[in-house]
């Protein structure tokens, strides 16, 4: 085997369906590339588990490029895994010494019940977003470029909140569980543009109270969702939501 | 919808929290300001303090009664986060992790529900001992500008010359900073402010401010056991 490849020790959560009783399993990945992204790792272990005869371990990609949200578990306590700025379809396992032991959990979260090892259902993520999460006003054709003015850095915040994946990692890394970072991404990229001021207070409260009944937990400002999250979207959305909803409480 | 279940959402829980959380860092500020009387070897400056206070009558009852609102208010929207997160999290990580970076997640921020339980069993007792405890009729007297007033100055001080006392007081202190060291800046973003420029500066005022009332609060009580004689 090359020099700097890898033998890792895995500790994976396997479960069979949503409320089954799942358990951490121990595995080997032995002679792990440092090129490999961590997929590719689980890729290489679970063709040696087909050719056991074993339950391959189940997990959730797409595009593989960091771009789609699919991807996601918790990886040594943190989602995502130790890189910041990274899915873990991005993870390369150059981060990764020889020998580590490595555990890999899914998202927990009561929003997000498992589907099998470390799949998770999101539907409560589509949910949120079917509460409130776009324009619903009548657009006509399309507007001639530069017919309502936005001024540069109002596009770049609205940019920035909109470059969320939707990949639930703020839920996973939050103490409280909370849906906070992406509810507020989501209406944040929407309340910042003149197109969605017109409905952002029955949006704002429509989307906190469809996060709140999908049994996401309140936020106690860890920040530690920020930390993970592959897009760095900034708790300032947070802040903003706060901002909006009390405007909408007040009824300004 | 009704302003009741908007009052009550996760995000109203905030605002709540929040706005009594300072609220409270304001009482805190005042009061700490006025204990600073008992660093002077002059009863006096603290007694009077203290019936100034007093003379205000039915304005002070009206501040008493707010003052515990904010209190309630506070506890209640606290707690209430705090079942959220247990209820949203039934089953945790078997290996748990911290991501570094931009968190603020610290010893503070995930001690919040703990120090502020111990922080009420404290102001309880606090308040039974010192506000409730024995005045005028228990022989607590002093004169002051011809007027007979309540000692509070030499309750005090007998107070602190006991060492459990002391002890007490010290570490809940303590513990009240670790709970402003998150709660300050935190305060904030739950009123929704955040700004690049302007939170790290209320991120650091809150750390200067944890430690200088920790210190505050923690000294008087160190300062009057060693100027009693420590116990005798
Ligand atoms: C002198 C007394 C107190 C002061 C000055 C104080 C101050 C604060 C401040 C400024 C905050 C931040 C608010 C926010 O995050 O929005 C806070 C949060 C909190 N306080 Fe207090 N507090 C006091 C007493 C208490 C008590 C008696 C409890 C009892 C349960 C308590 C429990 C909490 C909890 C759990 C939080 C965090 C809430 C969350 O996770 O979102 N505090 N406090
Ligand atoms: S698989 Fe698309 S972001 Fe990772």
């Amino acid at each position: 085997m090359p020099e700097n490849n890898l033998n890792l020790t895995l500790h994976v959560w396997r479960q069979n369906g949503q409320g089954s009783k799942g358990k951490m399993v121990e595995y080997k990945a032995d002679d792990i590339s440092t090129d490999m992204s961590f997929l590719e790792m689980l890729d290489v272990v679970n063709e040696s588990l087909i050719k056991d005869g074993e339950d391959p371990i189940a997990f959730d990609s797409d595009c593989r490029e960091g771009i789609c949200g699919t991807c996601g578990m918790v990886i040594d306590g943190v989602a995502h895994g130790p890189e910041r700025a990274t899915t873990v379809c991005q993870l390369h396992m150059r981060h990764f010494n020889n020998g580590d032991k490595i555990y890999i959990e899914p998202f927990r979260a009561k929003g997000f019940p498992v589907i099998k090892d470390l799949v998770v259902d999101r539907t409560s993520f589509d949910n949120i977003i079917k509460a409130g999460g776009y324009i619903s006003a009548n657009t006509g054709s399309a507007p001639d470029a530069n017919e309502i003015l936005i001024p540069k850095d109002v596009a770049d915040r609205a940019m920035d909140s909109a470059a969320c994946i939707g990949c639930g990692a703020c839920v996973a890394a939050c103490p409280n569980a909370s849906a906070s970072l992406f509810t507020s991404a989501k209406i944040s990229h929407l309340a910042v543009l003149p197109q969605g001021k017109p409905e952002s207070q029955s949006r704002v409260v429509s989307m906190v109270q469809q996060m709140d009944s999908e049994g996401f937990g309140s936020c106690s400002n860890h920040g530690e969702c920020e930390a993970v999250c592959p897009k760095e979207i900034s708790i300032s959305n947070i802040a903003r939501m706060r901002r909006e909803y009390f405007k909408a409480l007040v009824g300004k | 919808m009704s302003a009741k279940s908007k009052g009550l959402s996760s995000v109203g829980k905030k605002l709540i929290n929040g706005l009594t959380g300072l609220g409270l860092v304001f009482f805190v500020i005042v009061h700490l300001g006025g204990n600073l009387t008992l660093f002077s070897s002059n009863p006096d400056l603290f007694n009077s303090y203290a019936k100034k206070l007093h003379d205000l009558g039915f304005l002070l009852y009206a501040a008493e009664i707010g003052l515990l609102a904010v209190f309630i208010f506070h506890i209640v929207s606290a707690i209430s986060v705090y079942m959220s997160k247990r209820k949203a999290r039934a089953y945790g990580y078997h290996m748990k992790g911290n991501a570094g970076g931009a968190s603020r997640k610290s010893i503070s921020s995930v001690s919040m529900i703990y120090t502020g339980i111990i922080l009420m069993a404290f102001i309880i007792w606090h308040v039974i001992s010192l506000k409730f405890g024995p005045g005028i009729d228990q022989g607590y007297t002093t004169v002051l500008k011809g007027e007979t007033a309540r000692d509070l100055h030499k309750l005090v001080y007998e107070y602190f010359a006991n060492p459990f006392n002391v002890s007490v007081y010290v570490i809940v202190m303590v513990l009240l900073g670790f709970h402003l060291r998150h709660g300050f800046w935190s305060a904030f973003q739950s009123l929704g402010a955040n700004h690049p420029k302007y939170t790290p500066v209320i991120n650091t005022t809150g750390y200067i401010l944890a430690i200088v009332l920790a210190a505050g609060f923690l000294l008087i009580p160190i300062w009057i056991f060693i100027n009693t004689g420590g116990g005798v």
